[in-house]
């Protein structure tokens, strides 16, 4: 029940699917908000807060995710998808991961770039890395906006590529996602 | 010159005197230069400084500076009407001690700096005003605009240096709002302005 099986996923792995589905989305949102905002919004300070602590929350959770992964069985691919699904989803996943993870890390080195910390809420502090380059914030900025971007567009494609399965092609890839196989 | 020449080469053949017509001649031609009085801004020892302040809500400041620039001045307090400035600011050397605001700073709601990486001040006319003080009119360029601007000077002191130079050293002060130069963050009513302070050493060249 909570691991995979080969004929489709556990609860782990469905729980910590849309939790990051959520976080992506609510980051991205208030992230493309935030930046916005006028200096005398009560959000100034508070929404960038957020966005970094919840951002700091994702990454531990993919970390956790990506550790479960290679602790788990992947279900089988169903048999109605092709060979070039199969390779296609394949390489959609891990480019998602990819980009999930440069986000995140690029996030950090926006807020560190002079050393500072990031408070995740008023919890615990994550201490600086080292400062890498001269211009690390701008750089840093730049790629984690692009990233962003780019990850929304998968999301769409993904969304989109679920909803196909689920309506036209009539079969199990958006359920299996949803709820968990009767068999044990 | 000539003259002066002539008159060792007839009292006397010696060799003493070559050398002092020598002495005498490359008195006068490297007391010619100083004339022009041209300084170069020692940025390379930075003894310059390009700071800044806003009003921060009206209750505080936030300073920061440029660290890099140049610029070189002409300065002859004989000859004020000759006297003129240019500085040429790296704006991606803002530097207000917080990254994330740095950034902010160069992003496209301020300094514009991916587009107008530099900014300039051209002096077109130097005023004394006595007391040490001028007034520096000038071209202020920042984010692509560039409007006439005044700067308050002082001179603040000049000499020798320990080292074989000659340093001449100023304080210049000006005021611009952030919207006459396209910076189109609202700070606020309080935060409308920039004080510019610059603070500069030129070794005489």
């Amino acid at each position: 029940m909570f691991k995979n099986q080969l004929s489709g996923y556990g609860i782990i792995a469905i729980l910590l699917h849309w939790l990051s589905a959520a976080l992506i989305i609510g980051l991205f949102g208030l992230g493309w908000w935030m930046v916005d905002l006028s200096y005398y919004s009560q959000w100034y300070q508070q929404a960038p807060h957020i966005h970094k602590s919840v951002g700091l929350i994702l990454l531990l959770l993919t970390l956790l995710r990506l550790l479960w992964n290679m602790v788990n069985i992947k279900p089988a691919p169903l048999a109605q998808h092709k060979k070039w699904q199969q390779l296609s989803a394949r390489w959609a996943q891990r480019s998602m991961y990819l980009i999930m993870l440069s986000i995140m890390f690029s996030g950090v080195l926006i807020s560190t770039a002079d050393g500072r910390s990031i408070w995740v809420f008023d919890w615990f502090e994550l201490p600086a890395p080292k400062v890498l380059i001269a211009d690390q914030a701008v750089v840093a900025g730049n790629i984690h906006q692009w990233l962003a971007y780019t990850l929304i567009g998968l999301v769409f494609i993904h969304t989109l590529a679920a909803l196909k399965h689920h309506f036209f092609d009539k079969d199990q890839t958006l359920m299996r996602m949803l709820k968990l196989k009767n068999a044990k | 010159m000539n003259k002066g020449v002539e008159l060792y080469k007839k009292s006397t053949t010696g060799l003493a005197a070559m050398l002092l017509s020598v002495a005498v001649l490359s008195g006068v031609f490297i007391a010619a230069p100083v004339q022009s009085a041209e300084y170069k801004i020692d940025t390379q020892g930075a003894h310059a400084f390009i700071q800044f302040k806003v009003s921060h809500l009206g209750y505080s400041f936030v300073m920061g500076r440029f660290n890099e620039f140049s610029g070189e001045f002409n300065f002859d307090a004989q000859n004020i009407n000759d006297a003129k400035v240019s500085v040429t600011i790296n704006t991606q050397s803002v530097d207000s001690n917080h990254a994330e605001r740095d950034k902010h700073l160069r992003g496209k709601d301020f300094l514009n700096t991916a587009a107008f990486p530099k900014a300039t001040f051209v002096s077109t006319s130097v005023v004394e005003q006595g007391d040490k003080k001028f007034t520096i009119n000038g071209d202020l360029t920042f984010n692509g605009v560039t409007k006439p601007i005044s700067i308050d000077a002082l001179a603040i002191g000049a000499g020798k240096d320990p080292w074989g130079g000659y340093r001449a050293g100023f304080s210049g002060t000006t005021r611009f709002k952030m919207k006459d130069y396209n910076m189109r963050m609202d700070l606020g009513p309080a935060s409308a302005y920039v004080d510019l302070t610059l603070v500069v050493e030129g070794i005489k060249q």
